[in-house]
């Protein structure tokens, strides 16, 4: 591990001197103190800790998979793993000339359904606007689900999609990855589903490893 | 809390206490984090014959509504002892001392939490005493703050706590239950390691200005020996699993 790259916990010291502090960083004095549990990472004269634990933020543009838990006359209500309840207009579904009058909302939506959305905006001050118009997102009818810690998607994902690639061209399966941790995986064969679902198990378990890579790959490789 | 026993010896002659501690030990502290799955992040610590059970719910939607804040998140707490955790079966309805302790452990967690950057949401933190032994709003507090870092809750540092004390005219450390009752003074103290800042501070008995400086001294040479193991416990859980 590099110099500049270490585990610390909230309070502790990461360095002293000017830098600026980003993600789960503040400034104290000179102090540079971390915030969470994770790693701590030095670039650029930015400090900020890589989180190892902690619950969904929503943030713009991110893809999560939501379920919809109610919804009212003109949006529905989206469970997104987060603090925050996702809101989903109707107008988004329907169209520009929606009508509270002539349009159900249950017609197109029901509770319980899962959905593949993108948030469009988020700022704290009002809960998160997703939408599902767009490829790949709408209402999920099959696959199986998985839940992991959000703070493990980057490393499923892989640096420009490598991880995700590589399980996916091995297992011919098809993976949706929520940021906020819930994953959809489907497949024809089922043997390939289940070795993407351990595939995607073992990440979430062993994701601190370095030679992680290797291991998914000896591991999808395998016969069994 | 158990009866009292007019002819217990406090400190013998050799400096040692009722249970064999010298004046500025600790009782054993063992913590373990993350042993509830429900719960976004948890915690069990044993303080001598302390045992509390530390869970963690949130940020989450705030419950009644009106007591949401637009500005900032807020922290609730609830300490509870179970009826098992005393000799005398405890009512499990929250006690007067109860409410009490609640208050002070949120009170003692605020000023390190950072929970501006979740406006209208509640972190809940539910502390279950489940054998008393005297000193359990520290052990609970220490608890509570490991567990907190592990839900990935922003906190400026941790708190650690431990309380100070007199008996036989003597400052000690960690007061048991035992010298709780037959003692001279009990001073329980929150405290933030990193950023030497108290959080939390009791006093009940008396105490002169050179013994209350000398508890505090004491105090804190306790929580930064709780802090230690307060951060094993953290590493245990999130950075020991084979390599980097």
């Amino acid at each position: 591990m590099s110099k500049d790259k270490r585990y610390v916990i909230p309070g502790d010291i990461i360095t002293t001197g000017p830098y600026r502090p980003e993600q789960n960083v503040i400034l104290d004095g000179n102090k540079m103190i971390a915030t969470c549990i994770g790693l701590s990472d030095i670039t650029d004269g930015a400090v900020r800790v890589i989180p190892l634990t902690g619950r969904y933020i929503p943030k713009g543009d991110d893809l999560v998979v939501g379920k919809v838990i109610s919804h009212s006359a003109m949006s529905w209500e989206v469970d997104i793993n987060s603090c925050y309840l996702g809101i989903l207009p109707a107008s988004d579904v329907f169209g520009r000339d929606f009508s509270s009058h002539a349009n159900d909302l249950t017609e197109k939506l029901s509770n319980g359904d899962l959905i593949a959305a993108r948030i469009v905006n988020f700022d704290r001050t009002r809960d998160p606007l997703i939408t599902i118009s767009g490829r790949e997102l709408g209402k999920i009818d099959s696959g199986e689900l998985i839940k992991i810690s959000t703070t493990k998607v980057p490393r499923l994902i892989g640096k420009r999609g490598s991880m995700i690639q590589m399980i996916e061209e091995a297992t011919n399966a098809n993976i949706t990855i929520g940021q906020n941790g819930i994953i959809i995986a489907s497949c024809e064969n089922p043997d390939g589903l289940s070795k993407a679902i351990r595939a995607i198990n073992m990440i979430e378990e062993d994701s601190h490893r370095i030679n992680l890579t290797d291991m998914v790959k000896k591991m999808l490789e395998s016969s069994d | 809390m158990g009866g009292r026993d007019p002819n217990v010896v406090l400190l013998d002659e050799n400096g040692k206490r009722s249970d064999g501690r010298t004046v500025n030990e600790t009782r054993k502290v063992t913590i373990k984090a993350g042993v509830l799955k429900n719960a976004n992040g948890s915690a069990y610590i044993e303080f001598g014959e302390n045992k509390i059970l530390a869970g963690i719910y949130g940020p989450r939607d705030v419950h009644p509504k009106h007591l949401s804040n637009p500005d900032t998140g807020i922290l609730r707490c609830r300490y509870h002892m179970s009826p098992f955790s005393v000799g005398e079966r405890k009512n499990p309805a929250p006690s007067r001392r109860e409410v009490e302790i609640s208050k002070v452990i949120k009170e003692a967690l605020e000023p390190a939490v950072i929970l501006d950057q979740f406006p209208r949401t509640v972190v809940d933190i539910f502390l279950e005493i489940l054998q008393a032994d005297g000193g359990t709003r520290c052990a609970a507090l220490a608890a509570a703050s490991v567990a907190l870092a592990d839900a990935g809750i922003p906190m400026r540092d941790m708190v650690s706590a431990c309380a100070a004390g007199k008996v036989a005219d003597t400052v000690i450390l960690d007061v048991n239950n035992e010298e709780d009752q037959a003692g001279q003074a009990d001073m329980p103290m929150g405290y933030m390691p990193n950023l030497k800042k108290i959080t939390l501070l009791q006093l009940d008995g008396v105490l002169t200005p050179e013994e209350y400086k000398k508890c505090v001294e004491v105090g804190i040479d306790g929580c930064n020996q709780v802090y230690e193991i307060q951060k094993k416990a953290l590493e245990e859980k999130y950075f020991s699993k084979g390599d980097q």
